[in-house]
């Protein structure tokens, strides 16, 4: 339904978001094109890189770009920027352990209503519940462990699945998110 | 630009009349890993004794966790040092970012260089 209407094409193999009925959920369906695409002022597509910050930079900076042409505003974009880079930072050094043999797949689709992505790594994946909460006093001066936190707080859904090595977040464009933090 | 071993340094510095050493950041957005390391070594190569150091964050306008984990380990060399960091001119969409992970309590922050000068 969506290859044959599609207007762009960029880069990459391709996967197709399609609605498969009315209100239901997006599933990914092979689409033949390599490419990503959009349709309707939609843009969708899957890109496959190599355990490399600097390739993930560069979808990143698309992802970003599609969501600002879907009229997501800009503390919304720093949002979606900084959640896929921690994402994509997880999945390459963590899940994949920077090993260049392995792959993540970023499966994505961005429309006026919201943002989606699922980063898929080849690692052992892990149990999110066992990242300790790194603002605890105990743990604020370790180097790492906030990426997670970032995520969570800036997106409107961040769930794990697989055996914990994929990730999908999910931002609607508009929704104002409670601000609990203090000064 | 000026070059180091080929790179491009990520950080300006210069010192004041009191000796303090101010970083200003060349990288608009400090997100990808290879200019996150190279920051982290142009950022601990300044920690030479008991140094003041102000980063000025004026410039920057993304940053990531792992630049984060950066800014802590330089605060952590330079208290061991005898010498002070404090941080200014942070956006405040990146303040945020300090508020979320309350690293604005683990930092000196200042919302100008005036202000971040004054007492230091």
């Amino acid at each position: 339904m969506c290859s044959a209407t599609a207007k762009q094409g960029t880069i990459v193999r391709g996967v197709v978001w399609v609605r498969v009925s009315d209100g239901g959920a997006l599933e990914p369906r092979i689409n033949s094109s390599m490419s990503h695409e959009s349709e309707n002022n939609r843009y969708f597509g899957t890109v496959v890189i190599d355990s490399d910050t600097a390739q993930g930079q560069r979808i990143q900076t698309d992802i970003v770009s599609f969501a600002q042409k879907c009229e997501f505003s800009e503390p919304e974009l720093f949002a979606i920027r900084l959640a896929i880079e921690e994402a994509l930072v997880n999945a390459i050094k963590h899940g994949n352990g920077s090993d260049p043999s392995k792959k993540v797949r970023i499966e994505y689709s961005i429309d006026h209503e919201q943002f989606r992505v699922c980063i898929e790594d080849e690692g052992p994946g892990f149990d999110p519940a066992s990242v300790p909460d790194p603002t605890d006093p105990e743990f604020l001066e370790r180097p790492c462990g906030r990426g997670l936190m970032l995520m969570k707080h800036y997106m409107s859904l961040v769930e794990y699945s697989g055996r914990g090595n994929c990730v999908t977040m999910l931002k609607r464009r508009g929704e104002v998110k409670e601000d609990n933090g203090d000064d | 630009m000026s070059q180091v071993s080929g790179r491009r340094r990520r950080l300006v510095v210069e010192e004041d009349i009191n000796g303090i050493t101010i970083v200003n950041f060349v990288d608009k957005k400090i997100l990808d890993e290879a200019n996150i390391q190279q920051l982290g070594e142009e950022l601990f190569s300044l920690v030479d004794g008991p140094r003041k150091i102000l980063l000025n964050f004026s410039n920057v306008e993304y940053l990531s966790s792992a630049a984060l984990g950066k800014l802590i380990t330089t605060n952590k060399s330079v208290s061991q040092a005898g010498g002070k960091l404090r941080l200014c001119c942070i956006h405040p969409q990146i303040y945020e970012v300090f508020k979320i992970t309350k690293l604005n309590k683990l930092f000196e922050i200042h919302k100008d260089e005036q202000a971040a000068l004054e007492g230091f």
